[in-house]
């Protein structure tokens, strides 16, 4: 059976399973059905996403999520800003890693406009971005425990991400919303003594990731909770348009900071593009352990051969940019981030579309939900790690 | 032995309300020093955080702010639940522990009753804080409650029953149910013909122990058995709808539960509120010294810090299982290994 025979097998099954519920046709215990909704206020759900799960006892039997309750409009937004302004508002998009949600669109503004940002810059914004690739995912890893009911790996992780967010705080004066790039460049240099603090902090964190692995990966209870939980094969990954940690995690190799070439500076350095073969819970946990590990190798690297120079190309004072549409993708901490961006040579986009990863990624969630247990919901939820502000938007 | 010798010359009305008193005092006083060493401090500690610091000198009058917050806050009763067994849940669950406190034995002749059924009767009433929590998540007309009391019946069900069949090699080796004399032969016994240490059940009962604080784990729905609570998917679950004096009982009785099965375990396990009798050549109950009424209790709270530290260390250190693995560890792994315990014990019983 070939595997979308299997997917619409599945799908049919649990229709099939849906509809007995509902007609009280299960006759073995005479259960009825209930209707659980899992959020908008729920705490596993990072914000208000809702989940409605008809459960038969405590599994699972139709899943589908509900999302729209954080809906702010910044694609609408961004037709009444000029570019300049944008950045302010799509660095709040997903708000943990936020500098690089700016990345894409200046790049696609870049783009159209046909200018590249000078190698300082560029060496600069991919240390940024890397940075906050870090803030985000260490969240992630602390919060990980949280869900499933270990409530000290949080605090570890909210005290070792605190001195990234230093870092970042120093470079652009803004912890969570830097709103440091700008078209064709950045604001700023980096201020003195980032170099060394940075190689600090990159230690730090990567004494961080070893205690997650000792503290969370290597618990029994913690891998019984997520090994063949929630798997996803890794056809299906491709079909529901899974990005970022979610598709390696099932076995695809694909990273899009080395697979497409943009003025940044990650095809400088020797890295590494983790995947797992297995696609189930503990697998995006431990690629997104192993992801923050060769982020710091990344940024340590890229700070040993940073080139000197401006951080700014020559661009009008009023940026204008010319007519025609352009997109660029990025692979940001929580998948593939891109815009598209319809210019009709204004001051502001004409039309700008984002792509934001978590989006995506939740799509899966009726189908990988399908006949897992109650707790299973919220480590599978966990795992598939979604940010309200990113799916929403 | 002399059954009333602290109260000998008073009437029963203020030996029955000195006794009540003490109920309280051996009730709250383990479960505020547990609540802040151990939930306000050590957490913190183990989280590179200090905790309450503002209320008195290192945060110590923080217990009487929280009691003063949760007493302020209002009493809400959901729209469709059952009102009057939603009312009384929280109190069911208190009274169980205030029942477990009944029989264990501070001192010689520190005690509140002293029945030769004691085990038996301190594992029936642990069970009737299931009742509580059972209609506590079904009077509050909501579906995390619901899940949250289900979960915890089954649990609780099947964690009775490695507790039972651990204690039973106890009970085997001691060779009496009621716990005032389950301390006296630890305290007197010896190993191997070595009294110095007297024979703590500790190291003979080992897997019984350890089976033991397994299960009160689970009687406690502490992490990694939380799932009743658990926060982050029932939203407290059983608890969801409580606020206010209701909740705090719970909170207490949650706390409370813990010391006393630290007592418990300690007078099972660890020679309860005795020291080894024969560094001071005690060789009846008799023959035990007065002192030791008030030097019993202060022994036997030392070891309830200690089983609560193990306690509380585990809970904040480990993530909580599923239920199905849940009790699949109850009935295929703790039950078959307490039974291979009581038969080894039994044996070795009649063997020497």
């Amino acid at each position: 059976m070939t595997s979308t025979e299997s997917l619409i097998d599945r799908r049919q099954l649990s229709y099939i399973a849906a509809q007995a519920a509902d007609a009280r046709l299960n006759v073995e215990l005479e259960t009825e059905g209930m209707t659980l909704n899992i959020g908008p206020q729920h705490p596993a759900t990072h914000g208000t996403l809702r989940i409605i799960a008809r459960l038969d006892g405590e599994q699972v039997v139709w899943a589908e999520p509900s999302c729209g309750y954080m809906h702010r409009g910044y694609e609408k937004l961004t037709e009444v800003r000029t570019y300049p302004q944008v950045t302010a508002l799509v660095n709040r998009i997903d708000w943990l890693g936020s500098f690089a949600n700016e990345v894409p669109f200046i790049l696609a503004a870049e783009k159209l406009m046909e200018i590249e940002a000078p190698p300082r810059a560029q060496w600069i914004r991919t240390i940024l971005f890397e940075l906050s690739r870090i803030a985000n995912v260490s969240l992630f890893l602390g919060d990980l425990g949280v869900q499933m009911g270990a409530i000290t790996p949080v605090f570890m992780a909210f005290r070792d991400r605190e001195y990234v967010l230093n870092l970042i705080e120093g470079a652009t004066g803004g912890r969570f919303h830097p709103n440091f790039d700008r078209i064709g460049g950045l604001k700023d240099d980096l201020p003195a003594g980032f170099i060394d603090e940075t190689r600090v902090v990159m230690k730090k964190l990567r004494n961080f990731c070893d205690e997650m692995e000792n503290l969370l990966f290597g618990n029994e209870i913690f891998q019984s909770r997520t090994r063949g939980i929630g798997v996803i094969p890794k056809d299906v990954a491709m079909q529901y348009g899974l990005s970022g940690a979610n598709l390696r995690a099932s076995g695809v190799d694909w990273d899009l900071r080395r697979d497409q070439t943009l003025p940044m500076a990650w095809n400088k350095v020797d890295w590494k593009v983790w995947t797992h073969p297995d696609g189930d819970s503990f697998a995006r946990c431990w690629v997104r352990l192993q992801e923050v590990r060769e982020s710091t190798r990344i940024v340590d690297q890229l700070l040993d051969n940073i080139p000197s120079g401006p951080v700014m190309a020559k661009v009008p004072r009023i940026i204008k940019v010319p007519e025609g549409e352009a997109w660029v993708s990025t692979e940001n901490p929580l998948g593939e981030m891109g815009y598209y961006v319809v210019s009709k040579g204004d001051l502001g986009p004409f039309r700008t579309k984002i792509r934001s990863a978590s989006f995506n990624n939740i799509s899966i969630v009726p189908w990988v939900l399908k006949g897992v247990y109650v707790p299973d919901i919220i480590t599978i939820l966990a795992s598939l790690y979604f940010i309200l502000g990113d799916i929403d938007r | 032995m002399n059954a009333a010798l602290l109260a000998a010359d008073l009437p029963y009305w203020a030996q029955a309300l000195l006794r009540v008193l003490g109920g309280v005092v051996a009730v709250l006083l383990p479960a505020g020093t547990i609540v802040y060493v151990f939930l306000f401090k050590m957490m913190s500690f183990m989280q590179s955080r200090l905790g309450p610091m503002e209320a008195g000198p290192y945060g110590s009058m923080q217990l009487f702010a929280e009691v003063g917050k949760w007493l302020q806050k209002e009493d809400i009763t959901p729209e469709r639940a059952d009102r009057f067994i939603f009312k009384i849940a929280p109190l069911v669950v208190l009274v169980s522990t205030f029942l477990l406190v009944a029989v264990v034995p501070f001192g010689p002749d520190a005690w509140f009753t002293n029945f030769e059924a004691g085990v038996f009767y301190m594992l029936a009433v642990s069970s009737v804080s299931v009742l509580g929590i059972l209609i506590a998540g079904w009077a509050s007309a909501n579906k995390y409650s619901l899940l949250g009391g289900l979960r915890a019946a089954g649990q609780l069900i099947a964690y009775e029953l490695p507790m039972v069949l651990a204690v039973i090699g106890v009970i085997i080796q001691a060779g009496t149910m009621n716990l005032q004399d389950i301390v006296f032969a630890q305290n007197a016994g010896s190993m191997f013909g070595w009294d110095g240490l007297g024979n703590p059940y500790i190291l003979t009962q080992f897997v019984g122990f350890i089976i033991f604080m397994i299960a009160v784990q689970a009687e406690l729905t502490q992490t990694p058995f939380d799932m009743p609570i658990a926060e982050s998917e029932l939203v407290s679950g059983y608890m969801t709808e409580y606020s206010g004096f209701r909740f705090l009982t719970f909170f207490i009785a949650e706390f409370a539960t813990a010391g006393v099965f630290s007592l418990i375990a300690s007078v099972l396990f660890l020679g309860g509120w005795g020291i080894p009798f024969a560094w001071f050549g005690w060789d009846t109950m008799d023959s035990v010294d007065n002192w030791m009424n008030v030097v019993g209790p202060l022994i036997m709270f030392t070891k309830m810090m200690l089983l609560s530290f193990i306690i509380m260390w585990v809970r904040f250190s480990y993530p909580r299982f599923r239920e199905d693995q849940l009790q699949r560890f109850a009935w295929k792994v703790l039950v078959p290994v307490s039974l291979v315990n009581i038969m080894i014990t039994a044996i070795l019983k009649v063997a020497f």
